[in-house]
Formats: C-alpha cells, sequence, structure tokens
C-alpha cells in the first residue's frame, strides 16, 4: 500500500516538473485491440483515489448483461513519458487495471487475466520470463483495397542504402530503449519488407504491456513517415509471415529452473513445461493464433511450424531448445514458435503459461524429441511417428479450445465463452465470403 | 536525502533549530532499538549523537551503528569541551565532532564537508555522483545536465544506488531494498531495471551500474579498486 502511493507520488510529480499535459490511461480489449483514453493532470489524483468510470459495452469483450460501467485504475508503476506524436514531451501513459463498480476485479480483463495466471505460477514458486521476437512488415500504404506496396526487396540481413525501412527500424528501437524497452537484436527478415525486433526478457506481465506499446510504436513511427507497418500474420502469399516466437524460463529467485546445472541441459522441470505446452498445443491455438489470417501463416511450405513436436534446433519444429552458453544458466530456454503477433498477448501468455505448469504439476512425459526435417515426411510416417498438426483453421482451433478445460480455466467463464462467440461469427463471416482464388480457380472451368 | 538520526530523543531547540533552517530532515531516537524501529525504508541518511548530556548511551549507540554490516555514516558527535580529553580513544566512532553550545553555522559546515567527503553531495535534496543528479523533493534525474525519463522503479532503483557508492549489493537485496514488496518479476526483475538504466544513461554513462560476477551490482567506482 505504502510503495503504491509512493509511486503515484512520483507520478503526480513528474508530471508536475515535467510540464505533462495528457495522461493516456491504455487497456486492452478481448481481442488484443490497444484502447486509450486521456485525462488532464488535474484528474489525475482522482484517477488514482478512485479510478475512472467508463461504459464498458462499447468494449470488445467487455460488456455484460447486467451492468457496463466498469473503473479503470492506473497502474502507477506502468507510468512513462511518450517519446513520439504530436505533443512530444508533453504526453504521458500508465496502463489501467479494469475493475467492476464494486471495486472488484473484472472478470473481462485481458491484464486481470494474465495477473492471475502468474499468481498461480507464484504459489507454485516460479516467475515466468519471456522474450518474444516480434515481426512485421512494412508496406506503402495500408489501403486494403489496393495491391500491397512493399518498401524494398531486400532479404534476410540486406543492407543497402536505399533501406527506407533500416531508418525506420533504427529510429523505432530509439523510441524503444526511450520508452524503458531494450532490444536485443533488429534484422530484416527473409520476405520483402519484412523486420525483426527482438525483446528483452522480462516476466510475462511487463512484457504483456510491452507489446502493446511495441505495436502501437511501430505503426505510429511508420506512420510519421506516410508508411504504414502490419503486424497482421499473412499480408502476403508466396512468402513467410510474420510469428511472435516466444522465448521463456521459468525462475526460481535467482535460479533458472530450466537449466540443469550438471548436464547444462533442460532440467526435469523444463521437460515436463515442453510436454505441457504440446500436450496442450491445439487447444491453446486459438488464443496464440487468433485471426482467419493466422492459419495462412501455419500452413505448411513455410518455416511456421505446423506439426506439434519440438527438438533442438530444428526449425521446422514447434518447440525448438536454443543452444545456449554453458556459463550462462540463465539464458537456457524454450521458444515456442506457434504465436503470431496479432495475438492478445495477456491472454497468449496465460494460455502457454498454463499449458506448462500443467505439464509440471502433472508430470507429463516429454515425447521423443523429433529429429527429421518434418517436412519431408510422409503423412504416414508422421502418423507413424505421433505427429499432429495443429489446427488447419481457426474454426478447427476453436472447436479445439472449446474442448479444453486447461484453457476455460486459464482464460475464466466471462473471456472463454465471448472469445467463442466472437470468434465463431468471424470464422463464420469469413466462410461466407467468396474469394477471388475461387473465382479464378473455379469460374473458368465450370 | 534521507533523514538523519538524531540522538537523543526529544531533540534539544538549538540541534532541531539548526538542522532545519540547514534544510535537513532527521529523526529522534532514545537508544538502539528505537533507532532500528524508526529507520527509514533506504536507511539513515547519517546520524548526529549529542554526547554531551549522557555520554556513555551516546557512545552505546554510536558504536552499535558502526558495527553494522555497512557502517552509519557520516557520524557526527557533539561534546562539551572538557571532553575532548576522551576524543583519542573513541576515534574510529564518528567521522567529525561539534563542541556545544552548537554554533549553527559550524554545525552546517562540517556536515556539508561530511558529504563531501562520502561524495553524496552537498546539498540534502540532491544526491550526486559524477554527473548525476537526483533531486529527491522532485523525483527528477539527470545526467550531464540531460533530464533522464525513468519510471517509479528505475528511479528507486538509481536512487539506492547512487545513495550507497562503491558497495556490492545482490539481486536479492536489490528486491529487499528498493522494491520490498512482492513482485511478479522475481530477483530478475532486477537485471530488466539494471539493462533499462544503462539504456536510459547512455553509452558514456552505462558503466556507472557495474555488474559484479556471480554476486550482483555495484554503483560507481569501489572504494577499493578506484
Amino acid at each position: 500500500m505504502m510503495a503504491m502511493m509512493r509511486q503515484q507520488q512520483y507520478v503526480l510529480r513528474t508530471v508536475e516538473e515535467r510540464a505533462v499535459r495528457l495522461i493516456r490511461l491504455w487497456f486492452t480489449d478481448v481481442n488484443g485491440q490497444l484502447k486509450s483514453f486521456a485525462i488532464t493532470p488535474a484528474e489525475l489524483e482522482t484517477a488514482f483515489a478512485e479510478g475512472m468510470h467508463f461504459d464498458g459495452s462499447s468494449i470488445n469483450g467487455f460488456s455484460r448483461v447486467q451492468e457496463s460501467d466498469v473503473l479503470a485504475r492506473p497502474d502507477a508503476s506502468t507510468f512513462e513519458l511518450l517519446p513520439f506524436g504530436p505533443e512530444a514531451e508533453h504526453s504521458a501513459r500508465m496502463f489501467c487495471d479494469i475493475e467492476t463498480v464494486e471495486g472488484t476485479p473484472f472478470a473481462g480483463d485481458p491484464r486481470y487475466v494474465l495477473k492471475r495466471n502468474l499468481a498461480r505460477a507464484r504459489q507454485l514458486g516460479f516467475t515466468f520470463m519471456v522474450a518474444p521476437e516480434m515481426e512485421f512488415f512494412y508496406f506503402a500504404e495500408g489501403d486494403p483495397t489496393k495491391p500491397l506496396k512493399p518498401l524494398d526487396s531486400g532479404s534476410y540481413f540486406d543492407l543497402t542504402l536505399a533501406d527506407v525501412a533500416s531508418d525506420l527500424r533504427r529510429r523505432t528501437i530509439g523510441m524503444l530503449e526511450a520508452m524503458s524497452i531494450p532490444v536485443e537484436y533488429s534484422f530484416h527478415e527473409d520476405s520483402p519488407s519484412q523486420h525483426e525486433i527482438d525483446l528483452r526478457y522480462t516476466d510475462a506481465l511487463e512484457m504483456a504491456d510491452t507489446v502493446m506499446t511495441f505495436r502501437l510504436l511501430v505503426r505510429e513511427i511508420a506512420l510519421e513517415r506516410g508508411v504504414y507497418a502490419t503486424f497482421m500474420p499473412k499480408p502476403l502469399a508466396g512468402v513467410q509471415g510474420s510469428g511472435m516466437h516466444t522465448h521463456m524460463s521459468l525462475f526460481q529467485g535467482d535460479t533458472n529452473v530450466f537449466h540443469d546445472a550438471e548436464t547444462g541441459g533442460l532440467a526435469e522441470p523444463a521437460r515436463q513445461f515442453i510436454a505441457g505446452l504440446l500436450f496442450h498445443a491445439r487447444e491453446i491455438c486459438a488464443v496464440t493464433n487468433q485471426l482467419v489470417n493466422s492459419y495462412k501463416r501455419l500452413a505448411p511450405g513455410s518455416e511456421a511450424p505446423p506439426y506439434v513436436t519440438w527438438a533442438h534446433n530444428n526449425r521446422s519444429a514447434l518447440i525448438r531448445v536454443p543452444v545456449t552458453k554453458k556459463d550462462k544458466p540463465s539464458s537456457t530456454r524454450i521458444e515456442y514458435r506457434a504465436p503470431d503477433p496479432a495475438c492478445n498477448p495477456y491472454l497468449a501468455f496465460s494460455v502457454i503459461l498454463a499449458a506448462g505448469l500443467r505439464g509440471i504439476t502433472e508430470g507429463y512425459e516429454l515425447p521423443e524429441e523429433a529429429v527429421a526435417n518434418l517436412f519431408e515426411l510422409t503423412p504416414a510416417q508422421r502418423a507413424k511417428a505421433g505427429i499432429v498438426p495443429l489446427p488447419v483453421n481457426l474454426s478447427e482451433a476453436l472447436d479445439e479450445m472449446e474442448r479444453s478445460e486447461l484453457v476455460h480455466d486459464a482464460l475464466g467463464d466471462h473471456i472463454f465463452e465471448w472469445f467463442l462467440r466472437n470468434k465463431r461469427a468471424e470464422f463464420a463471416e469469413y466462410r461466407a465470403q467468396v474469394t477471388p482464388y475461387e473465382l479464378s480457380r473455379y469460374l473458368p472451368s465450370w | 536525502m534521507e533523514p538523519l538520526l538524531v540522538y537523543p530523543f526529544p531533540v534539544a531547540a538549538d540541534l532541531s533549530q539548526a538542522l532545519e533552517r540547514a534544510g535537513y530532515r532527521y529523526i529522534g531516537v532514545t537508544d538502539e532499538v528505537d533507532a532500528e524501529r524508526k529507520e527509514p525504508d533506504d536507511g539513515w541518511g547519517g546520524a548526529i549523537i549529542m554526547a554531551d548530556r549522557s555520554p556513555e548511551e551516546a557512545y552505546k549507540l554510536a558504536v552499535a551503528l558502526r558495527k553494522r554490516d555497512y557502517p552509519l555514516e557520516p557520524l557526527l558527535m557533539v561534546l562539551r569541551s572538557e571532553q575532548l580529553n576522551t576524543l583519542e580513544l573513541n576515534r574510529d566512532l564518528f567521522d567529525d565532532f561539534v563542541v556545544s553550545p552548537l554554533n549553527h553555522r559550524e554545525l552546517e559546515v562540517r556536515l556539508k564537508h561530511q558529504y563531501w567527503r562520502l561524495g553524496r553531495g552537498t546539498r540534502p535534496e540532491l544526491v550526486e555522483y559524477g554527473d548525476l543528479v537526483l533531486n529527491l523533493e522532485t523525483y527528477q534525474a539527470a545526467i550531464a545536465r540531460r533530464p533522464l525519463d525513468l519510471t517509479y522503479m528505475e528511479y528507486e532503483l538509481l536512487k539506492f544506488l547512487a545513495q550507497h557508492p562503491g558497495k556490492v549489493f545482490t539481486r536479492e537485496a536489490l528486491l529487499n531494498r528498493v522494491w520490498g514488496y512482492e513482485y511478479y518479476g522475481g530477483a530478475r526483475t532486477v537485471d530488466v531495471h539494471v539493462r533499462r538504466l544503462r539504456a536510459k544513461l547512455g553509452e558514456e554513462y552505462a558503466n556507472l551500474i557495474q555488474t559484479v560476477r556471480s554476486v550482483g551490482y555495484r554503483f560507481g567506482q569501489s572504494r577499493w579498486s578506484g
């Protein structure tokens, strides 16, 4: 309580000292879209003391039958000056927790869902550390009625003077650092105008906030230069889509419990965590890959992992165990390669953690590592090896999710039910479309 | 700056006047137990012990404060002039002394001198180390006059480190003393924040916070590795 008061004091004072004019209060809807409203410094004290009332019925996934008013309570520890935008140096942001008017956590708030899952991990003594690799595309414009124009035709690690995008990326990284988001690596990915920025690990709650900030920042800075940035998983047919490969480990205090000090490899909890993720991978897929378009990225033939497997350094596997230096136990980790950057990070980290923890608490056994290149196996060989595919489309993923007691439990009734309803509608809408592909394929012959 | 420990309690009127005039915050204590109970989260900013009235208890307290893992400093003694001949024996118990009755100006200058000696700056509301300045009243930080945009925890961590230059802290110790409450991130949070602070300090100053291999972190130069 004292700590919270001091944090609020810090925010109030900084707003005054730095002449901040607007404070943006951020929260996330169930779909993973960032929502924001602005208050003035004069309202800030009230916002801390009482929260800000707003009508939740206009927010995706927030509406409830009985009443729609909810409270946004700014989390002072997330206060950060915004280094971009028209009023540079004069606006700041804080993430909010959403509460009901009775003052209890609101079940439709994705940030609360993640907090609840992290609290469960903490009961087992674990903190959950994550580091996502964020991929995205820059296009000349974002008009969906026109063909997409990449900014360049550069490829992996390409470096040319004409690379407008690398200038954009540099500026973005500068802004990220200014907003307490250190970057591990950044490079040009192998598709035209595709880029990757790898974030350095933090605990999962901070990282989910960071992913929200990251997506906004990348898009804002692109817009400043008249460029359109997108996290859509597969904007161009025939080239790699954008993933959000997520590196993760569990810590107990200072100790990485994924690291086996004797062998230098994976400790038992890591093996069980992987087993849990593999076992529940199909159930959590609708959350980690929530768009109709997500499943185009996962189609076989690209680098995205369509099969439920794990391996050391086999990039076609769903879970990869990167090679780490022997004297760096803190970097022992696993990489989950299914998620895409259009996910809701709060919900995605929640279900990933729940699946992994289930593996630990139930003592799941790790299946054998996939050694062959999975794409070269015939379906019969895959079946024999017990390799199952991820869902092929959103509809199948939703069927899997609906049957999953694990996902239901991790998300809670409110979000579980709303998510299924909303996404079923999304798929139905998609299914009702007659696409240009179908016309060109069938019209001439039938 | 954190408040000064002042002995005895209630605080003598001339001392409280002198401290208030100089802008120092202080808390009066009755003995060692009381000193521990009233100690601020970030530790004492220093101590002024009046040994002119009950010297025995005063020395006892000074001994306790100096025997800590991190001896409390600066520690100023207030003495009667006839006590000066006992000074030699107790030299390591304090950093400086003032003779009562107090001269306000003298006390202020001696305190300032001690803070300067410890590299802690001379204005009580500022924490200074080289080009780094933290203002404890306005919660603002600047490096080489460039304001730093810090989150609350980044500010608190930097403040704590800058107030204890040269000392090595483990991650757990930093988590306990700076965060002081249960936090989702666990001990690795400290690494995350150090990394951010270094990024915000900029390349030139990033090494103000040094990693001490397999132990933790140290701010600035160690007194020994100078």
